[in-house]
Order: structure tokens, then C-alpha cells, then sequence
């Protein structure tokens, strides 16, 4: 499988990654090289085979639902480009 | 004294202030003064003197009232995908701008908890995504090795590209790593030194930059296999805070470096004899085999027949799960913000400029495999690819198979700049011999066997059973005493 210029334009958009338009034909190129190489596994007979979903075959361990941390929003908020009092602010979301 | 001091290994700097022949607070100094000396290599992307100097006092304090840890006054590098507290933690990526964390990464805690001290944070590729170090936005580390004659800067590998440099150079006596597809075994067999990736879910993830979730696991450079061992023992051990780390003992490590490994079966997978591999890196396998044959390991070909398929599996898996990790950078919380107009153009824009090249790519990547209509094609599959992987290796450990040895890279280390430009798959062939151990979650080491024609170091891989790190200690001891130890001529 490969990919067009309109294709890479929607991956971009969805990944949230703005692309100049001078930068669409080189990204094509480079993504079809990954997919091209990472075509063969095309050939793999997986048949009844089960997907990987856990490295290690553990039960999951459960721990009581109480609050474990939090109470210290200047810890959560002193990386924040931008605050207001205890609040992250955003462009306006809503009109 | 002071080159003395950066020239021990773990163990003898152990030892040394146990015998208060000098004082932690010695042991930081030179290894700062050294720092200093090399920033030509940029292997350190911050220095810590006064978090060095203050944690090596507490050192000296707690060696004199005898209540020393285990690590009480070791200087160690830490790569900067850990968070530590306080102190900027940047993953080497401009998006997240001067980062500092208000919490400690368990692997960390667990360091200073028993007595290590922080000289710095240093380089490695952004996000880990990279076999070179060339991916930083703090810029390549330089190896500290060279050609013969030959002034050529060389990439140190990566991810882990500063810890390996630093750790090589005499810049820290030990330093973490993080190995997602070879960052940790890569690095250090391109700098002669000793890098062990453990189990998946040996050490804690919580508090380290995630990559790939599935694959990331932390694990120590060092200088020699005991001193290897010794770290892991302290990085290692459950956290609750991380849903995959496992709840078994962390064994004593040390005590399985110099144990015989008489009739131990070695297993050589006939699939790591690829096309175009180098003499040298053939031969030096052979070496290897020799060494173990002759300490009484006895050798069996073995097949594992979906080893060509980890690498493609690998860059299906791993930026699918990284276009899902690197989501959270997206300007509100912390990091680089551009502004865009509206907040998806916000979003866009900080992302397109915080983020490098590779990145960018691996998170396209990643978010086309997953998105509708693909999803089965690519990640299910790759997923299921994985599966035939792991099987090949429990096939052979099921016949008594008690690890694998391969070489470690298809190649010495390469020139900055050579490599990836036109064809990032050029690149990402580098792994080819260390993604297959992260793809099946077990434990690997690479350990120093020899150096090239050009006097470049090249490493032995050996792969475990889940959780028999101790197999590979002992194994990789035997390869180590046989092949000597290496360092590179300072020329910095």
C-alpha cells in the first residue's frame, strides 16, 4: 500500500501536525519507504494466530480506589505556557 | 588522583570509600571536572554539580555514621527520558522546552534511595526515536572513539547516545538507559561498554518519557558485567505505580557473575547469519562461541524463523503506540506552546515546531496504521507477527535452550551525518539484531567482545529467558574475561 498527497494532508491533520504545503511530496516519499518495508509482513502466515496484547502472562494487580495523590494544583500547573489561578487556559473552544 | 578516580569500575569505587581511601565528595569532583573537560562530545545535555556535590556530602555523611546503601556515593549519569524531580527533563525534544518535574521516576528513586548521586541528565535521540543520537535537539553526541588515524566524529549509537558516551569516556562510573528496539545494547556496543536491556516489567516505567509502552524498559550502562549487574539490582523490583511491572523478587545479581557455566545450553540462531553482515562481526560470533565452548556451555544451532519479520512488525508497533503516547504534547500543560488562531490550529503549530523530523514522521506513521480501514492490515497483524516471534523463542528455550548468543550490531559505529539521510529505513536496519528480544519482552545484554580493523568496538549479544537476567550475567562474565575490557584514547 501506498500513499497520496491527500492522504499524507489527513494524517497530518489527525496527528494534529501542521505540514506546509512544499513539505507534503517529501513526507509522501519517506512514509511510502516505511510502508514499503514494512510490507513483507504481508507474507506471514498468521492464520489462528492470537495478536500480542501483554508481554508477560501476570495478573493484573487491583489496588483500592482511594485517592493516591493530588491536592497540589501549583505542582500540576507550574509547567503550564499558560494559567489563570488554578486553570489551564486554551484558545476560546467555544463561540 | 583525579583520572584515577573516573577510571574505577563500580565495584572498586565500592570498595575505595567503604575503605575511606577517598570520599564521595572526591569521586563527584573529578568526574565534574571531567564533564567539563568534555563537552565536546555532548554527551551531558545538563550538568548537576550542586545536586552532585550535595547528594555526595549526604553520601560521605551516611558512609560515616555506617548506615551506607548499596550504591552510597556512586556518581551515575541519567538519561534525559527520566524525570527527575526539579531537575529540566526535555526527553531531548524542544516541545517540551524546560520540563521540570514535580515527581521522581521510580528507577531514579530507587537509585537514590540507595545512595548513588546525580552528575547530570544526558543526550539521546528525541524521544528515543533514533539508533544515532542524531535526532536530539540538543545535537549529536560525539563517540568518544575514532577510526585509527582517523579524526571522522563518530555517532555513539542510540537512543541512549549520552549515557554510553558518558559512561565510555570516564564521565559517570555508571549511567540508565532506556531500550525500546536496542537503545541500550546498540549504544553500548558501539562504545565498548556493557548495556543490559532486562525483562519486560523488571524496572518500573513511571516517570519515564513514554515511547512505545509495550517495548520501553530502563536498563544500566556500565564498564564491566558485575558492575552492570549491580545497578540493575537497585533499578530493578515492583511499583505499583506501573500496571506491568512484576511482582517477583529482584534476585542478587552480582552473586551469578563468576558462576561456571558448565553444560548450559547456548543457542545460536542460524537467522542472525544475514546478507551482507561484515567478516569481522562474523567472526567475532565465532570467537564468542568459542569462549563459551571452552568454559563448558555447550552450543546447539537453533532456528527462530520470524526473526526477519521483527524489524517491519517493530516500526508498525512502536510508532502506532507512540502517535497514542506523544498525544499529551499538545500545549495546554506544560512545554512549548505557538500559538495558531483556534486551538487546533494551536495544537498543529506547537506540534509542528516542538516536534523534529523523526518524530513527526513516526507519529504519521503511527496515527495512518491505526486509523480506520488500516488498523487490521498493519497493527493487528503486526501484533500477531509479534506473537509468532515470542513462540519461536519459547519453542527453543522449551528444549532446554538457556539463552541465545548473537552479535550485537550488524555493524561498528558510523560517521555522524552517514546515515538515514535519503532512506530512514537505512537507519532503522541498525536494530535488526537487538528489536526481536524487546518484540518478545525478554532480556538481553550486549557486552564488549573486541574492536574492528579501524579498532572501532564491537559487542556480543546474548538473549534470556524471562527473568533469568542472572543467566546472562554469568555468561556475559565469561565473554567479558575472555575478551578484555576497552576504552577509547581521550582526545577531547
Amino acid at each position: 500500500m501506498s500513499v497520496d498527497a491527500a492522504t499524507v494532508r489527513r494524517i497530518a491533520h489527525l496527528a494534529r501536525i501542521a505540514v506546509a504545503e512544499e513539505e507534503v511530496e517529501h513526507l509522501r516519499g519517506e512514509i511510502n519507504a516505511i510502508l514499503a518495508f514494512v510490507e513483507q509482513l504481508s507474507e506471514v502466515d498468521v492464520g489462528g494466530i492470537e495478536p500480542m496484547t501483554s508481554v508477560t502472562p501476570v495478573q493484573m494487580k487491583r489496588r483500592p480506589d482511594v485517592v493516591t495523590a493530588g491536592g497540589d494544583p501549583d505542582a500540576i500547573l507550574r509547567n503550564a505556557p499558560a494559567r489563570e489561578e488554578n486553570f489551564f487556559v486554551v484558545p476560546k473552544v467555544v463561540e | 588522583m583525579a583520572d584515577e578516580l573516573t577510571s574505577l569500575t563500580i565495584t572498586e569505587a565500592r570498595n575505595g570509600l567503604a575503605k575511606k581511601d577517598f570520599t564521595a565528595a572526591e569521586l563527584a569532583d573529578a568526574h565534574l571536572a571531567a564533564m567539563e573537560r568534555a563537552r565536546a562530545l555532548n554527551a551531558y545535555v545538563l550538568e548537576t554539580p550542586e545536586r552532585a556535590s550535595a547528594m555526595a556530602r549526604a553520601a560521605d555523611a551516611r558512609i560515616a555514621k555506617g548506615t551506607a546503601g548499596p550504591l552510597e556515593g556512586i556518581p551515575l549519569a541519567v538519561k534525559d527520558l527520566f524525570a527527575t524531580e526539579n531537575v529540566r527533563t526535555t526527553a531531548c525534544s524542544r516541545i517540551l522546552g524546560d520540563f521540570s518535574p514535580a515527581y521522581e521516576s521510580t528507577v531514579t528513586e530507587h537509585l537514590w534511595r540507595d545512595g548513588a548521586v546525580l552528575l547530570g541528565k544526558t543526550n539521546n535521540d528525541e524521544f528515543a526515536m533514533g539508533s544515532s543520537n542524531e535526532t536530539s535537539a540538543f545535537g549529536p553526541v560525539v563517540s568518544p572513539w575514532r577510526r585509527k588515524g582517523s579524526h571522522t566524529p563518530l555517532v555513539p549509537g542510540g537512543s541512549s547516545g549520552g549515557s554510553a558516551a558518558a559512561v565510555a569516556a570516564r564521565l559517570a562510573l555508571g549511567a540508565t538507559g532506556t531500550d525500546t528496539g536496542g537503545s541500550i545494547r546498540q549504544p553500548a556496543s558501539f562504545t565498548g561498554i556493557v548495556g543490559m536491556k532486562p525483562t519486560y516489567g523488571r524496572c518500573s516505567r513511571w516517570g519515564v518519557v513514554a515511547f512505545a509502552s509495550s517495548l520501553d524498559q530502563a536498563g544500566p550502562f556500565a564498564r564491566t558485567v558485575r558492575d552492570s549487574a549491580i545497578l540493575l539490582r537497585s533499578m530493578a523490583g515492583y511499583d505499583e505505580k506501573d500496571a506491568t511491572s512484576v511482582d517477583t523478587p529482584v534476585p542478587d545479581y552480582e552473586a551469578a557473575v563468576g558462576k561456571s557455566i558448565k553444560g548450559m545450553r547456548i543457542g545460536i540462531p542460524k537467522e542472525y547469519r544475514i546478507d551482507g553482515m561484515p567478516a569481522e562481526v562474523e567472526k567475532l560470533w565465532e570467537q564468542g562461541r568459542e569462549w563459551l565452548n571452552a568454559a563448558g556451555a555447550e552450543l546447539v544451532e537453533v532456528s527462530l524463523p520470524h526473526t526477519r519479520y521483527a524489524l517491519p512488525a517493530y516500526y508498525i508497533v512502536a510508532p502506532a503506540e507512540a502517535s497514542s503516547n506523544l498525544a499529551r504534547y499538545d500545549g495546554v500543560r506544560y512545554g512549548l506552546r505557538v500559538p495558531g488562531g483556534d486551538v487546533t490550529g494551536m495544537y498543529e503549530k506547537t506540534r509542528a515546531e516542538g516536534f523534529g523530523p523523526e518524530v513527526r514522521r513516526r507519529i504519521m506513521i503511527g496515527t495512518y496504521v491505526l486509523s480506520a480501514g488500516y488498523y487490521d492490515a498493519y497493527y493487528l497483524r503486526a501484533q500477531k507477527v509479534r506473537t509468532l516471534i515470542k513462540q519461536d523463542f519459547e519453542e527453543c528455550f522449551n528444549t532446554g535452550v538457556r539463552a541465545m548468543l548473537t552479535p550485537a550490531t550488524p555493524s561498528a559505529a558510523f560517521g555522524i551525518g552517514e546515515k538515514g539521510k535519503a532512506d530512514p529505513v537505512e537507519m532503522y536496519l541498525n536494530d535488526v539484531f537487538t528489536v526481536t528480544v524487546n518484540m518478545a519482552g525478554l532480556p538481553g545484554i550486549s557486552v564488549p567482545a573486541g574492536l574492528d580493523a579501524q579498532g572501532l568496538p564491537l559487542g556480543l549479544q546474548l538473549i534470556g529467558r524471562p527473568f533469568d537476567e542472572k543467566a546472562l550475567f554469568a555468561l556475559g562474565h565469561v565473554i567479558e574475561k575472555a575478551a578484555g575490557v576497552f576504552a577509547p584514547k581521550a582526545w577531547w
